[in-house]
């Protein structure tokens, strides 16, 4: 990973809520935990020492359990929260440093968000929702709603310009969202939990309406849920938080296969894993073809297994997205695959 | 043992003396600075005027039909405006139209004041925890005190007339608006707050592109509580000085007249009702848009 691909770095990023924050910082500094520092300070403890390169056109996932500080942290991204101590850089300014006006200013161009619940404004239609960012900068009605009207095309909610908020169903509202977000042509898209509140259809649709955006406009977004399906379906990068603090941030790939500790087993523990492990992960390198069928790296074990079924007793090649062979995967690396990891650090592609 | 059955209070010289004191002090403020507040309020008393003889002077037919429009307007209900018709047609039959037009017009005035007042101290309060308490005891005061007793120096510092009289309305009528703004500021959803925040707005944009909208329901009721509290306190205005209904209300209570008291009580009573009918259909128009919500 070059460095130049780095659009927003975190460095030693933390928060502690309550009074005498700055006395409990340096408790924490010297390895106080959540629940230690409650007690004593009456502080709590909302990020603890985060550091986190987030590139540039890709999906960044932050996955942890409610109270885990992953709200928290996307927050500070804006600065809705303000950090107790750490840097913010976005293309290497601190953010933490600008002036409240500058503050303003960073929010309307280069930053937007969507929220778990929505949080549209009720008074408003829909095309004054999906226009505010832009009304707000004191753009032209006939610009902004030329450019409103474009993005609720786009989400797919033609014809409902004149509704209220009030008067759409939830998945309806979440585009609304959405395409309020898109509008201001932010860089950056900060996603809390957007989809959470959906039911599993819905939910599953708009994640498709995401990539499909993703794939045409490669935004930077950092999309925040507690849902591993999800993060594993998005997320080009996956990070997990813990007690406010980060227990693991790599590939999808990587977490499923090699989970740092018991909390991230945990989470992995419940997932289909032939649906998600890719054969790059499990396959033995090797340059020459084998004799079986030849497949992308990037194929899940289930669909291997469908193409393994045929001839089970040959291995199948596989090569990269230029064509070139990689590796083979026998039917016994299959199976290893698809077992779930015995105990912590077990290495399985064998 | 006599301070445990009789209370140890001050000689009685020397609360004749305190009281002196206070007296004095204020006399003498009320002699000294009293021409000045009253030319400070010369333009209002002027314009209250103005507003009184507009009303008293315009023919009746045209009177009615103003109000009709404005009831049709705010209210879009046939039954309110046919009900304020025939209201103001009795009114007039039983002989208390002028009376009435002068209610009428302090009433007016008087919300006026109160709105244009009340909603910026409300603003302020929901802006600020510590001015919030500064404020709200002011206001318990000012809702609990007997009128009767703000009115000494009222009186004492700008004498009998219609001024100090739409100053004592508009101290009783004042806090609902005042306490209504900053509860319907503070009730603002949280997270539609933070989506303005994220979009980069400043403090005056989120304040009247998205908090007072939001609040408005909640004002209006303001509104209409402080339109009811300045028609109750218009009979004790007619006490110094105020012309209008309260003042027949007043010679019947000190005569024992049952009809005139009655009779302009009633009136009285029709024009309350007529107010909150209508503000209160007007204000719930304003939040149509959380009514054919599907959830």
């Amino acid at each position: 990973m070059n460095s130049e691909d780095i659009l927003i770095k975190v460095n030693h990023l933390y928060k502690i809520f309550g009074d005498g924050d700055k006395s409990a910082l340096d408790l924490v500094k010297n390895g106080m935990g959540k629940d230690e520092l409650l007690e004593k300070s009456n502080c709590v403890l909302g990020l603890n020492n985060i550091n986190l390169d987030i590139n540039r056109g890709k999906i960044q996932v932050v996955m942890g359990l409610s109270g885990s500080g992953k709200s928290t942290l996307i927050r500070h991204l804006n600065r809705l929260i303000e950090p107790t101590s750490g840097e913010i850089l976005f293309n290497g300014t601190n953010i933490l440093n600008l002036t409240q006006k500058e503050l303003i200013q960073f929010r309307q161009n280069n930053m937007s968000m969507v929220f778990q619940k929505f949080a549209l404004f009720p008074h408003k239609t829909v095309l004054q929702n999906v226009g505010y960012g832009l009304a707000i900068q004191n753009i032209s009605k006939e610009e902004w709603s030329e450019k409103a009207q474009k993005w609720i095309k786009r989400v797919g909610l033609d014809g409902y310009e004149t509704y209220y908020p009030g008067q759409l169903s939830g998945g309806m509202q979440q585009r609304v969202g959405l395409a309020r977000a898109l509008s201001t042509d932010a860089e950056i898209l900060l996603m809390d939990e957007a989809f959470s509140a959906l039911d599993p259809l819905i939910r599953s649709e708009m994640q498709n309406i995401l990539l499909d955006l993703q794939s045409e406009l490669h935004k930077t977004i950092i999309f925040i849920t507690h849902d591993l399906d999800e993060a594993l379906k998005i997320g080009d990068r996956i990070a997990i938080l813990r007690d406010g603090s980060m227990v693991q941030d790599s590939d999808p790939q990587e977490i499923i296969m090699n989970p740092t500790d018991e909390y991230v087993s945990d989470f992995i523990k419940d997932i289909n894993r032939a649906r998600v492990i890719q054969a790059k992960s499990i396959m033995t390198p090797t340059n020459t073809k084998s004799s079986g069928a030849t497949v992308k790296e990037d194929m899940v074990l289930e669909d291997i297994l469908q193409i393994m079924s045929d001839a089970p007793s040959k291995p199948v090649t596989i090569e990269n997205s230029k064509g070139n062979v990689t590796g083979k995967i026998e039917m016994v690396n299959l199976i290893e695959g698809m077992k779930r990891p015995k105990s912590l650090g077990t290495n399985i592609t064998g | 043992m006599d301070w445990f059955f009789n209370f140890p209070d001050m000689s009685r010289s020397d609360l004749r003396e305190f009281k002196k004191t206070v007296d004095f002090a204020f006399t003498d403020f009320s002699r000294t600075y009293g021409q000045g507040i009253e030319e400070f309020f010369e333009p209002l008393l002027m314009f209250l005027v103005w507003f009184e003889k507009l009303f008293i002077n315009t023919p009746w037919p045209i009177i009615i039909f103003s109000i009709l429009l404005l009831a049709w307007i705010g209210s879009r209900s046939i039954l309110i405006v046919v009900g304020t018709f025939l209201s103001f047609m009795l009114i007039g039959y039983f002989g208390m139209w002028e009376d009435t037009m002068s209610t009428l017009a302090i009433i007016l005035v008087a919300t006026f004041l109160c709105i244009a007042i009340g909603i910026p101290l409300g603003i302020a309060m929901a802006r600020s925890n510590k001015v919030q308490a500064a404020i709200v005891p002011i206001l318990d005061v000012m809702q609990t005190i007997p009128s009767f007793v703000y009115l000494i120096p009222v009186v004492m510092l700008l004498g009998i007339g219609k001024v100090p009289g739409l100053i004592a309305v508009c101290i009783y009528a004042i806090p609902p608006i005042v306490r209504l703004t900053n509860l319907g500021i503070r009730l603002v959803d949280k997270d539609v707050l933070e989506a303005a925040d994220s979009f980069g707005a400043n403090y005056w944009q989120k304040l009247l592109g998205v908090q007072m909208p939001l609040a408005l329901p909640t004002i209006f009721a303001g509104v209409n509580q402080t339109i009811m509290m300045a028609l109750a306190m218009v009979v004790i205005a007619s006490m110094i000085g105020v012309k209008g209904l309260g003042l027949p209300v007043l010679r019947a209570i000190s005569n024992q007249y049952l009809a005139l008291g009655l009779m302009n009580g009633l009136a009285i009573v029709i024009l309350a009702i007529i107010f909150d009918r209508v503000t209160q259909k007007f204000g719930l128009r304003m939040q149509k848009y959380r009514n054919n919500g599907k959830d």
